[in-house]
């Protein structure tokens, strides 16, 4: 038992020789937690204590590369490590798959998980079970993953261990014996992890015999050697110079490099059936090696790994530069992003008041702020993002639209689109499951809040004497903007909410324009529930009423459903503007100030003969947490 | 070329006698024919006041005691200076503004218009305004500097609220106020203006009005309305940042406004400028010119000017900065004979742009010929004439064009700025065009 120096140091020089890993000898597991729990501190000390990486290094969250990911606590690209590690005499792989810590990537998670048999379930002995912990469990627990439960930070002053022990046992359903009480922090404790992972987790089922057969579980580019395809090997043997095919698209490669993650790229000989490691091999996009596709040697096709999908964006926000001038800078910057992340759905779009910008889908909220924190941080781009709109559907009646569409379903990503009543059946709306724990003080104002947006009660339950489990079901759209906001707020901030999609739900939707003077202004077309049409529409016209400057003529800004005018606001006429003294000595100063002013009037989008500055607009369509 | 020079005691008598038989000869009339490189009013920064007021954001100090010898001695050797170096040969108007040009002693306000008498031609008639703070201007000095020359008078009477008159940081009551009006009217018969201020913080219109009509029971045949704007840097300003006042109410200023519009016009008095109100023909001659885009000189610390220097060769106009700081202006002018901090010279469309601004202002706005003095080639109606922005300001009644000029109308002189951000673009548009079209032909 202990760690195998000799080994790593060798994996340092030479090409290690995969085949001495037999499958019985191999362990495939993921770390899920809630944030903040102490999922990449566990990784950290799991690498230092197999000699993967130099403990004496800072090492901390060294699978967590991005900066956004260390700032806010969470991963969002997942990273993969294999750990050898010497117990009773035997040469052990252990490859620990990392996932995305948000239920954004839910999807990735998923993918990630299928390459694995176990999972860490991490806890935090103080906070306990969170919303998070819920729904990453029953990922695993979906796909019949051994589930190890660990409680971490039991060094913390107020750390519970033993409340922790009966939530898992109550929301789980697993004995708290199975429990491992650790502090990743401090390493007390940890190396029982690992033995549990070899004791607790089945080795793979895999067959060396077969042919080929290997999931595509994460992708990455790089700027030298193409796409770098993270690969779980469930059948046979993948080496240099290989042909291979990708089931999704079809195409074929020539393997130019194999090798392990240690995280960093680790060049072998071969991978075999069972274990985990990374493929490079002339892809030139991410999208030619997607998550959860399947990859087979050619001419020896095989029966592709279920559970495949594209990825499918559920929010849509506008995203413009704030000045015109920064388009091309933006627009690269928003490329080489998604090179690295094509979940990223990029459409062109042009809004007459912000300028030529794109209309971009993100898997989910945390995942939009994420991408548009990438940006600030990693290409130094400010940005315009306009109010998060998720995919609704329409039903067609209309055999001439059905024609047109060449389908009778058909999803609204821009509120232009949205059909009429008249040619539609019905109209539906994305729904989720969420899930909220919280101590059960807040309940009630939860409860209140929740009703609020729609949100239907499915179960309730409490998850030990004072926390309380509940779930929703919520129309997407009405947690897009700031449910996550409100809960943290009304709950002093000890709720959490995680959710998950649950497909579509009819509903009413309308289409509202909102008018100046009684011209349609397009950009602030909004598709909303009927019930909510009159609170939106009301602060669509106050936000606009107070942006937008006085002109010579009364304006009255109007929210309308159809010919129904349902809120309205009124800006004033100027009555006076004219500078009270002019003399000799003010005329400079003056000409210059309506020198601008004229300049920047010229810029002004006008809607009839209003003109609406571009701050308008963007006080408007830019996302408000707080309303 | 000579031009009668007067003796300056015997300008001061002259003009003693003008002001007896003055009348106006109606703003906007036939001026001397003169050509218009060698006419300039004539402006005189004195910058010190007796204490800060809580509004005024202008180029003052309170010092705690003036050289006034030194002051005078360099106010006399500038305005020579940029007598000299415009080419100046007829001084139209002179202005003493501030600050508290009535702190100075009248003996300095005399030995500039000696000195500008001596260099120029300054008619016997011509226009020469002080600027009066109610309190600093007991009768008998107010006498004196109607002995030195001066003729037309300037009150800063601002209210005749004593809370009010204490908001702003007056020194004087409104008792103060209306005797050196009474004192005034007495000096200067059909030359006193005096100030009123509206939209203050608090202020309601119906008590504004009553103040506007007590006014009108004292005052002369000149009176300005000037709406406060909020300075940054000042008191009042920092009070209303701190909520210790209640911010201004545009809706109501622009209330009072139009209403003492109304009453002025009422009582006989013709708004010749957005602030600007006169009857009996008694406009200010010196701030007209201002908004004719005429040229003028501007002496002492941070005065402003715009003028052709010609005396030193030059062939464009330029705005001109005289040094902010007294103390620093100072030593310039003993140095150099001038404090010119700043030359910009202006362009042709600069110009036109002035022009058109300052013009605008007028009840009679910009006629043919006055444009065409500045622009012989594009006329009001090529610019302007064919626009459909400036077309909807004309259909909106803001605005007029026709056989006498380009004008505001009533309800169009209180958004002036906002027409004016139709105007100037317009303008520059035809200017373009206009050097486009010049380019082809050579």
């Amino acid at each position: 038992m202990g760690t195998n120096l000799d080994l790593f140091q060798l994996v340092g020089q030479e090409k290690i020789d995969m085949s001495r890993f037999p499958v019985e000898n191999i362990r495939n597991f993921s770390i899920i937690a809630h944030v903040d729990h102490g999922k990449s501190t566990l990784a950290d000390r799991l690498l230092e204590l197999t000699g993967t990486i130099d403990k004496t290094k800072n090492n901390k969250q060294v699978l967590d590369k991005l900066q956004v990911e260390r700032e806010r606590g969470i991963t969002v690209k997942a990273q993969t490590a294999s750990l050898f590690y010497n117990c009773e005499g035997k040469q052990y792989l252990l490859n620990l798959i990392d996932t995305p810590g948000h239920v954004d990537f839910s999807y990735e998670v998923s993918r990630s998980l299928s390459a694995c048999q176990g999972v860490l379930l991490v806890v935090d002995a103080n906070e306990g079970i969170q919303a998070q912990t819920v729904a990453n469990f029953f990922l695993a627990f979906e796909a019949q993953l051994s589930v190890i439960p660990v409680i971490n930070k039991i060094d913390l002053k107020n750390a519970d261990p033993e409340r922790v022990e009966k939530q898992i046992e109550k929301a789980f359903d697993i004995p708290s014996d199975e429990c491992i009480k650790i502090s990743a922090k401090l390493g007390t404790n940890v190396e029982s992890v690992l033995q549990a992972v070899i004791e607790r987790i089945p080795p793979p089922k895999a067959h060396c015999k077969n042919p080929l057969r290997a999931l595509v579980f994460d992708s990455t580019f790089d700027q030298y050697r193409g796409v770098i395809a993270n690969i779980a090997l469930f059948d046979g043997v993948v080496s240099k110079g290989d042909k291979i095919v990708s089931a999704h698209t079809q195409k074929i490669y020539e393997v130019n490099e194999v090798g392990a993650l240690n995280p960093n790229e680790q060049p072998t000989h071969k991978l075999y059936a069972g274990q985990v490691g990374y493929l490079i091999a002339g892809m030139k996009d991410v999208t030619e090696a997607q998550i959860g596709d399947t990859l087979y040697l050619h001419k020896q096709p095989v029966e592709p790994l279920p559970g495949f999908k594209s990825a499918k964006p559920m929010v849509f926000a506008g995203m413009y530069p704030i000045d015109q001038s920064e388009y091309n800078n933006l627009k690269s910057a928003i490329e080489k992003l998604t090179l690295n992340d094509s979940s990223v759905t990029v459409y062109r779009d042009t809004s007459l008041a912000l300028g030529a910008g794109w209309r971009l889908g993100f898997l989910g909220l945390l995942h939009m702020e994420v991408f548009n924190q990438r940006l600030e941080q990693e290409y130094n781009a400010s940005v315009i993002l306009t109010t998060p709109t998720v995919p609704y559907k329409a039903v067609l009646s209309s055999a001439k639209l059905i024609k047109e569409y060449r389908e009778k379903e058909i999803t609204i990503i821009n509120p232009a689109q949205f059909p009429d009543k008249s040619k539609v059946t019905e109209y539906l709306e994305p729904v989720v499951l969420g899930t909220i724990i919280t101590p059960d003080e807040y309940t009630a104002k939860i409860m209140m809040l929740c009703q609020a947006r729609r949100g239907v009660q499915k179960n309730m339950m409490y998850i030990d004497q004072n926390r309380v489990m509940l779930k929703y079901l919520f129309p997407l759209n009405e947690i897009v903007v700031d449910f996550y906001d409100s809960l943290k707020s009304l709950s002093s901030g000890y709720a959490s909410f995680d959710y998950e999609d649950a497909g579509y739900q009819t509903a009413e939707l309308v289409k509202m324009d909102i008018l100046l003077n009684g011209n349609i202004v397009e950009e602030l077309v909004t598709v909303v529930h009927k019930d909510k049409a009159h609170s939106v529409g009301k602060v669509i016209c106050e936000r606009l009423k107070d942006s937008l400057p006085r002109q010579l003529f009364e304006i009255a800004i109007q929210a309308a459903i159809g010919s129904k005018i349902i809120a309205r606001e009124t800006v004033k006429a100027y009555r006076k503007n004219v500078l009270a003294k002019c003399y000799g000595g003010d005329i400079t100063r003056k000409m210059k100030l309506l020198r601008r002013q004229a300049e920047g009037k010229k810029k002004l989008r006008k809607v009839g003969n209003i003109e609406v500055p571009k701050d308008a607009f963007i006080k408007v369509l830019k996302t408000q947490p707080d309303k | 070329m000579t031009l009668p020079r007067v003796r300056a005691c015997g300008w001061v008598a002259a003009a003693k006698a003008a002001q007896r038989r003055h009348q106006a000869e109606g703003a906007g009339g036939p001026r001397c024919p003169a050509p218009r490189s060698q006419r300039a009013s004539l402006y005189i920064h004195w910058p010190y006041c007796e204490k800060r007021c809580g509004y005024c954001n202008f180029n003052k100090y309170i010092p705690r005691g003036v050289e006034e010898a030194a002051v005078r001695s360099c106010l006399v050797t500038e305005a020579q200076t940029l007598l000299l170096l415009s080419g100046v040969r007829r001084v139209e108007s002179v202005f003493f503004g501030g600050g508290t040009p009535s702190l100075a002693s009248p003996h300095t306000v005399a030995a500039v218009l000696e000195a500008v008498a001596q260099a120029a031609y300054l008619p016997a008639d011509a226009e020469v305004t002080l600027e009066a703070n109610p309190t600093s201007s007991a009768g008998s000095r107010l006498a004196a500097f109607g002995t030195v020359g001066v003729n037309r008078l300037s009150i800063g009477l601002q209210s005749l609220d004593d809370a009010e008159l204490q908001l702003l940081g007056r020194t004087h009551s409104a008792s103060d106020a209306l005797r050196t009006l009474a004192e005034a009217r007495h000096l200067f018969p059909g030359r006193v203006s005096v100030d009123l201020m509206l939209g203050l913080p608090a202020q309601q219109v119906g008590p504004w009005l009553g103040q506007l009509q007590e006014l009108l029971c004292h005052c002369d045949d000149h009176v300005s309305l000037y709406q406060l704007s909020l300075e940054r840097g000042t008191a009042l300003f920092a009070q209303v940042q701190q909520g210790a006042l209640p911010a201004p109410d545009p809706e109501l200023a622009a209330e009072m406004y139009q209403k003492g519009r109304v009453v002025l016009r009422e009582a006989g008095f013709r708004q010749y400028e957005v602030s600007n109100f006169a009857r009996n023909g008694a406009l200010s001659t010196h701030n007209w010119n201002y908004w004719q885009c005429g040229q003028y000189l501007g002496v002492g610390p941070g005065a402003h000017g715009r003028f052709l220097p010609q005396g030193a060769g030059g062939h464009t106009r330029e705005a001109r900065i005289q040094t902010l700081e007294p103390d620093n202006w100072m030593k310039e002018v003993k140095l150099f004979g001038h404090g010119t901090r700043k030359r910009v010279p202006l362009g042709e469309l600069e110009l036109l742009e002035e022009v058109l601004v300052m013009g605008l202002r007028t009840d009679l706005g910009i006629t043919h010929q006055h444009w065409q003095q500045f622009e012989p080639q594009l006329t009001l109606w090529d610019v302007f004439g064919t626009s459909k922005e400036v077309k909807e300001l004309l259909e909106q009644g803001l605005l007029l064009l026709d056989h006498r000029g380009l004008r505001c109308s009533w309800e169009g002189l209180a958004v002036l700025d906002s027409l004016l951000l139709t105007l100037l673009p317009q303008l520059q548009e035809a200017w373009q065009q206009r050097i486009s079209t010049l380019v082809p032909r050579g």
